[in-house]
């Protein structure tokens, strides 16, 4: 079963932990936090449960079609209240309880002095393909 | 070597490696080392007696691996075993790597894996391709797989059940690209079928052909879902539903009923029928009373909910329903379909909503929601 793991910048709720943004700690502490999240990800891949992750810009804009012939309508780089995702990462677990325990696990990754940031992350099961037999 | 044959023939000599002594990896290391030099020998090199030359040439691989591994030298004594030359017993080493592949020590995922390698003979990149995964993802569950097993003791066969069941979610993950895992379902299962007589096997192997049977059926050409009422039943494939059947009364006739055999007749009596309206759902409800005897498996509950619905009526269907964990997936889809029959075409239209929402997959949910819609349609259209 593959679940994605969600890590938001905003929209999400406030974590308990220390929640000062990651500019103002100091070197060491950032690459600690990086190194966490991909010995995370070197470890899927000894178990064989990473299917892949990246992390994205903070810079989205939103748009849409406006009519035939016109051109798509954009808002601007995303306003300050909007969610916005920092990344994703990808999992084939076998069972839901997995994917929270590692989802869990990603969320302890350390911020200021070393404690567990307590992040929030989403995590949303992919829709299967259609099995062969449903009736 | 012709990739068909090698398919067909790796397990087969990684089956006598092991039975000789070897340890799976190594066995499979020696084989590969063989194919390898098959390959390179040129096609118009190869040996008349392909599976005997690879057996030789793996065997003598595997020798120089343990004699160069002076870490290793309790390996030694294995030489010992070497046997004298003559035939092989080629049927009980591949069943016993069905066993070893399927064994209760792994996880279903990495069973699943095993098996593609080394009984199905598929690449890791083609086994990665299958499930939507990188290939270092899946060679890493592999050799997990494979360092699992390596301590399983190789002296008595295993249990059927957990070989039948990786089977059948091979076949249930029914992907369609450089490997149809479909196929490769029913061509291992048609193996492990020659290999032994047992009736769940032959049970299995029936209920597969006749859900292959259904398939070109089952998705219109735009992957929209169609249910087996809906379905064109001329686009049935007929000759594996007789083989289907034949393959099953052989099997029922010795009066040893499982599991699979009582799947395998319910599949049976719907490609038996010209329409939904010629079904026998009396005869359906009977076998689903016996795969819940033999069973107890919610899901064969609710779907027997379902063929108590068609054989007496959706108020029946919804009593038979009354008795089974709403929290069950597919219950609210199945209580949807019940009321809509029972004439509360309001209550089934939420019902479908709701069961869309929680719909695993997308046709699925698509398929659900497109029923709320037509029930909430003015006209009733």
């Amino acid at each position: 079963m593959k679940y994605l793991l969600l890590k938001h910048y905003r929209g999400n709720p406030a974590p308990v932990g220390d929640d000062v943004p990651m500019d103002r700690w100091t070197p060491a502490e950032i690459d600690a936090h990086i190194q966490y999240m991909q010995d995370f990800a070197v470890r899927l891949e000894g178990t064989g449960e990473f299917v892949d992750g990246q992390a994205l810009s903070p810079e989205g804009t939103f748009v849409r079609y406006d009519g035939e012939g016109r051109p798509p309508v954009t808002d601007g780089p995303f306003a300050e209240t909007k969610d916005l995702i920092a990344g994703w990462m990808v999992i084939d677990v076998e069972s839901y309880d997995r994917a929270l325990e590692l989802a869990g696990e990603l969320s302890a990754a350390p911020g200021r002095g070393g404690k567990p940031l307590h992040e929030w992350l989403e995590v949303r099961p992919f829709l299967a393909h259609p099995p062969t037999v449903t009736d | 070597m012709d990739p068909q044959l090698v398919r067909e023939l790796a397990p087969q000599v990684i089956g006598v490696l092991v039975r000789r002594g070897a340890d799976f990896a190594s066995a499979e290391d020696a084989v590969q080392e063989a194919l390898l030099k098959a390959w390179q020998a040129g096609v118009s090199d190869l040996p008349a007696d392909p599976k005997g030359w690879l057996v030789t040439t793996a065997w003598r691989k595997y020798l120089d691996a343990v004699r160069s591994d002076v870490a290793r030298r309790g390996r030694e004594e294995k030489l010992d075993l070497e046997p004298a030359p003559g035939p092989t017993e080629q049927a009980d080493d591949t069943l016993r790597l069905y066993f070893l592949c399927a064994h209760p020590s792994l996880s279903p995922a990495s069973a699943l894996a095993l098996t593609l390698r080394a009984v199905g003979g598929l690449t890791t990149r083609q086994i990665a391709a299958a499930y939507l995964v990188p290939e270092a993802t899946m060679a890493q569950r592999i050799s997990r797989a494979k360092r699992a097993v390596a301590e399983v003791r190789w002296d008595r066969p295993g249990d059927f059940s957990t070989v039948l069941k990786v089977l059948y979610l091979v076949f249930n993950e029914g992907y369609s690209g450089d490997v149809d895992l479909t196929l490769e379902a029913i061509r291992l299962t048609r193996q492990l079928a020659g290999l032994t007589d047992d009736e769940e096997v032959a049970g299995l192997l029936a209920l597969m052909l006749l859900h292959q049977a259904r398939r070109p059926a089952r998705f219109g050409a735009d992957g929209r879902l169609i249910p087996l009422a809906e379905q064109d039943r001329s686009r049935w494939n007929t000759s594996l539903i007789a083989e289907g059947v034949e393959i099953l009364q052989a099997a029922l006739s010795r009066d040893r009923l499982e599991e699979y055999q009582a799947q395998a007749a319910i599949a049976a009596l719907h490609a038996d029928a010209r329409s939904v309206g010629e079904t026998d759902w009396v005869q359906i409800v009977g076998w689903y009373d016996e795969l819940v005897r033999l069973t107890d498996n919610p899901v064969a509950r609710l779907n027997r909910a379902v063929a108590v619905g068609e054989a007496d009526g959706g108020r029946a269907g919804l009593a038979a329903l009354g008795e089974i964990d709403p929290g069950l997936p597919r219950f609210a889809a199945v209580s949807a379909h019940l009321h809509e029959k029972a004439g509360d075409a309001v209550a089934a239209a939420q019902l479908y909503a709701d069961a869309a929402r929680v719909a695993g997959n997308a046709a699925e949910r698509d398929h659900l929601t497109r029923q709320a819609a037509r029930l909430r349609q003015p006209t009733g259209g």
